[in-house]
């Protein structure tokens, strides 16, 4: 791939909102098939600048207005935010308190710092395929409980182009629901619940709910490789006595429990050096941790520990901020980054266990292609502006990006197929025929 | 509504339609009604309601809402007061009818301030969460259906389809007793309480919420359309109120107190300096009691501590000239310039007593205020002991005061299950004479419906509590 350079993002913008950017799809998804008028032209975007200039309260009229616009101003990042009462663009005219934020997709963004106190590979803005199966986690726990337990049908999952994942739910019902409703939809989906200072951040009640059932079933499936065998957890004493950290003192203390951990000398736990990997020492832990303790009351014996180190090291870390405000800004599918140079691409979820963000086209990339393919056929075109025309339309089929903008237009079909779906039935009740 | 200065006789109507009008002992007051009544029902009803309100307050504080003591009570008090409540009973026409009316009088009456629409919401809630703890399950869905509330009870099949499910997500249902409980099944956003701390199951965006946890949502669907209806009434009360029969009355309906009228002013100069030391053993609140030591021990309070005690002083009936001297000489004390406490605290007291800045009288803090907001942190002594105290440093406090260890295990077994309210009254009654709580109850109260609900100066008559020739100050804290 060739190598991106952030010097180089003005060009390669100029190049990638003139014949890449699909904006025929996009208009195509926040127009919503038109039902509702106005509602593309009420809806706000917000446009990062060269040199970190930040504009909000950006709205067109439509699909080309949207494409002379950004052309003409070549943004480093785009956010997309809510539908509001009036145009974004004209809201200083609107009388006050009359301009508010009306409708907006329920938004989740996953990031792979909020994980750095489980992960020993990297930390901060890094990523590694070892770490990325956290993401892959991710995405089946969250999208199974948005599809069986919320019901919502229209799920967009992005690569924000760095270290994250993002997702847009955009059912109609959904776009509409209030901001205490999106907060308690962030509620049910967290269980990772404390900061910096607190040690042991999952505790299950002895009635374990569904959701969490689900979870822990997704969560094994991965378990193994990710945590005992990449993220190799049980490898020293420095790191198992962090996972032991999360074992309660009262069943630490406990003679079996402290018996079978015994230090010898050098002050390494005896028993679990006799095991040689993290998976003999994980399946060592977890008999112990599930003894009944015979001298404590009312302690739980059983896979509650082992489920709550497995969800703590695994279980997804949502910002409720993101989720829970009509008007936040959330950046847009097809931005995108100005640091990795990445494009935000729409992840198959089909293929999601198959998803590698180093294999995600950069800018750089796809430019190059582009031109590659341009000068091998501009040499064989005769007629230049007639091949310029039929290039735009199809420029982006000719890159890596066509695989992800496929995965955009088959959401985008359930979309329509859906309304049509909804049309008809109000069409039935009113008997139109 | 139709006002007639003529006594008129009530409409008459015959037996099934009379049913008709009212098919069930609760409502949801959908509907306002639509009768001529005479001035004086009009008055009566009103004033019956209120002292059914009233009742249900106090009952919320001495006990333990949803207790067999609680809900026993409160049906004697609903029948006295002869409104409705049981659904089995016959002839229950005339209480619902006077249920069904004196509610919309109420809202007239209530809708005015938004701290008068609180209490009255939170009682009127109270209320119907009793009514519907008593009505026949097989009556519920009828009940819910006349509500416009589109709760439907799932099929036995669907149920045993999900039996697992819905046992493993709610805590409310105590074993694998599934077949006794109906459950329904509503829109999952309807059940936002429920679902965002995963109380419930959840499945293709509908909440499968088993009777015991529909309560909730029923109350929930009734406070939001109660408030929404009191808001309405009180645009288009100045129509009503124009009317010159109905003015005086809504006004004293909404200032009114149930029993005498207890006033700070009324209080004011009735203690001396000397009597409060003994005063703060016999008749504080513990958190007073232990600001009192606190103030006593180091000659010095902080912030928090000066407000919350200093207010209670001045509820009591300490003027300002006493304030001055009380919190003055314990300053100096704790080797205090007079000099620095004149210029640093003299101000802020004169100010709690409206005598500076914007000049508000302001009134002691509520319970719920102590209890909720600005918790001691090392050093500060204010608060609520029940709320804040650890309960073995609570256990030590209550037996230095001489509770008998009966008693204290009542306390913490209160406090564990947080009703501190309830934890306090049972404070009072093992420090005084078991006085009949019917007593105790009407003569509680500073009621002023402000946002400080007053925690209460209780003036006990002479003699109630065996105390001879003076007056015993006693205070119990109560919430709005």
């Amino acid at each position: 791939m060739e190598p991106f350079d952030p010097a180089e993002l003005p060009e390669l913008l100029k190049l990638y909102y003139r014949r890449l950017f699909p904006y025929a799809q996009y208009y195509r998804w926040l127009n919503y098939g038109g039902v509702v008028k106005n509602y593309f032209q009420h809806r706000e975007f917000s446009f990062t600048l060269k040199d970190d200039i930040y504009i909000r309260y950006q709205s067109f009229n439509n699909q080309s207005d949207l494409e002379k616009e950004m052309q003409k101003m070549n943004p480093y990042k785009i956010d997309i935010g809510a539908v509001y009462s009036h145009r974004p663009n004209q809201h200083n005219t609107v009388k006050l308190g009359a301009f508010q934020a009306q409708e907006k997709e329920l938004v989740f963004d996953i990031d792979m710092t909020d994980y750095d106190d489980v992960r020993r590979c990297c930390s901060s803005a890094d990523i590694c395929s070892k770490c990325w199966t956290l993401m892959t986690m991710a995405i089946r726990i969250i999208d199974r409980a948005l599809k069986e337990d919320f019901g919502f049908k229209h799920r967009l999952w992005v690569y924000s182009g760095r270290r994250g994942v993002h997702c847009w739910v955009c059912d109609e019902s959904v776009r509409k629901l209030s901001s205490a409703v999106r907060s308690g939809i962030v509620e049910y989906l967290s269980l990772v619940k404390g900061g910096q200072d607190v040690k042991k951040k999952v505790h299950l009640s002895e009635n374990v709910h569904p959701f969490v059932r689900k979870s822990i079933s997704i969560i094994k499936k991965y378990f193994e490789g990710y945590a005992l065998v990449g993220q190799d957890i049980l490898e020293n004493k420095e790191s198992w006595d962090k996972i032991l950290a999360l074992v309660p003192e009262n069943i630490l203390s406990q003679d079996h429990f402290y018996v079978s951990l015994q230090y010898n000398e050098k002050g390494d736990h005896f028993n679990f050096q006799k095991h040689h990997s993290s998976l003999q020492r994980w399946e060592y832990l977890k008999k112990a941790a599930s003894q009944c303790p015979s001298n404590i009351k009312n302690e739980k014996c059983g896979p509650w520990l082992e489920w709550e180190i497995m969800l703590q090291y695994c279980f997804p870390r949502l910002d409720i901020n993101v989720s829970k405000g009509i008007n936040h800004l959330l950046k847009s599918p097809f931005s995108v980054h100005p640091k990795t140079g990445r494009i935000s691409v729409p992840i198959d979820l089909q293929k999601v266990d198959q998803f590698d963000p180093f294999a995600v086209p950069t800018i750089s990339s796809i430019c190059h292609e582009l031109d590659a393919i341009f000068t091998s056929e501009a040499e064989k075109e005769e007629n230049q502006a007639e091949s310029d025309i039929k290039h735009r339309t199809r420029d982006y089929k000719k890159t890596s990006l066509a695989p992800y903008v496929k995965v955009f237009e088959q959401f985008l079909e359930n979309l329509d197929k859906s309304r049509k779906g909804e049309l008809l039935k109000k069409s039935d009740l009113q008997k139109d025929f | 509504m139709e006002f007639s200065g003529v006594k008129r006789r009530k409409p008459w109507l015959i037996g099934d339609q009379r049913k008709a009008s009212y098919p069930h002992s609760l409502q949801f007051y959908l509907q306002p009604p639509s009768e001529n009544i005479s001035l004086i029902e009009f008055e009566n009803l009103a004033i019956d309601r209120l002292k059914l309100l009233k009742s249900v307050e106090n009952l919320g504080v001495s006990y333990v809402k949803g207790t067999e003591l609680y809900q026993s009570k409160l049906e004697a008090e609903i029948r006295r007061l002869k409104f409705s409540y049981r659904e089995s009973l016959e002839d229950e026409y005339e209480p619902r009818r006077k249920d069904h009316i004196s509610h919309f009088i109420l809202r007239l009456a209530y809708c005015q301030s938004e701290d008068l629409r609180r209490w009255f919401i939170q009682q009127e809630m109270d209320l119907l969460r009793f009514r519907f703890s008593i009505l026949p399950k097989d009556k519920i869905q009828s009940f819910l259906q006349d509500s416009h509330l589109h709760f439907e009870a799932i099929s036995e099949e669907e149920k045993n389809l999900r039996e697992q499910e819905i046992i493993a997500s709610s805590t409310s249902l105590g074993g694998p007793k599934l077949e006794l409980e109906y459950v329904y099944k509503i829109p999952f956003a309807d059940a936002l309480d429920l679902f965002r701390g995963r109380k419930v199951y959840l499945e293709n965006g509908f909440a499968y919420v088993p009777l015991k946890d529909i309560v909730a949502i029923i109350l929930n669907e009734f406070r939001a359309k109660l408030s929404k209806a009191l808001a309405l009434t009180a645009r288009s009360l100045p129509a009503v109120q124009s009317d010159e029969r109905l003015q005086p009355l809504l006004n004293h309906l909404s200032h009114s107190y149930i029993g005498q009228d207890y006033s700070i002013q009324g209080n004011a100069g009735k203690i001396s300096l000397d009597q409060i030391d003994s005063l703060s053993t016999k008749s504080f609140p513990p958190c007073m009691r232990q600001l009192h030591k606190a103030l006593r021990e180091n000659h010095h309070l902080r912030h928090g501590g000066r407000m919350q005690y200093g207010l209670f002083l001045k509820g009591i009936g300490l003027t300002l000239e006493q304030a001055l001297q009380f919190w003055k000489q314990e300053f100096i004390k704790g080797k205090m310039d007079p000099d620095k406490f004149d210029k640093g605290y003299s101000y802020n007291i004169r100010h709690s007593f409206g005598k500076e800045g914007k000049r508000t009288d302001y009134t002691p803090f509520s319970c719920l205020k102590i209890i909720l907001t600005n918790p001691p942190s090392q050093g500060d002594y204010h608060g609520c002991p029940f709320r804040h105290s650890d309960p073995e440093l609570l256990k030590q406090k209550l037996q230095s005061y001489k509770i008998t260890p009966g008693g204290i295990s009542q306390i913490l077994d209160l406090v564990k299950g947080t009703h501190y309210q309830v934890a306090c009254q049972k404070y009072f009654e093992m420090t005084h004479n078991a006085c009949d709580q019917t007593h105790f109850n009407e003569v509680l109260k500073l009621n002023r419906f402000t946002e400080s609900i007053c925690s209460s100066t209780v003036i006990i008559p002479y003699g109630c509590f065996g105390n001879t020739g003076c007056l015993v100050i006693c205070c119990h804290c109560k919430t709005s």
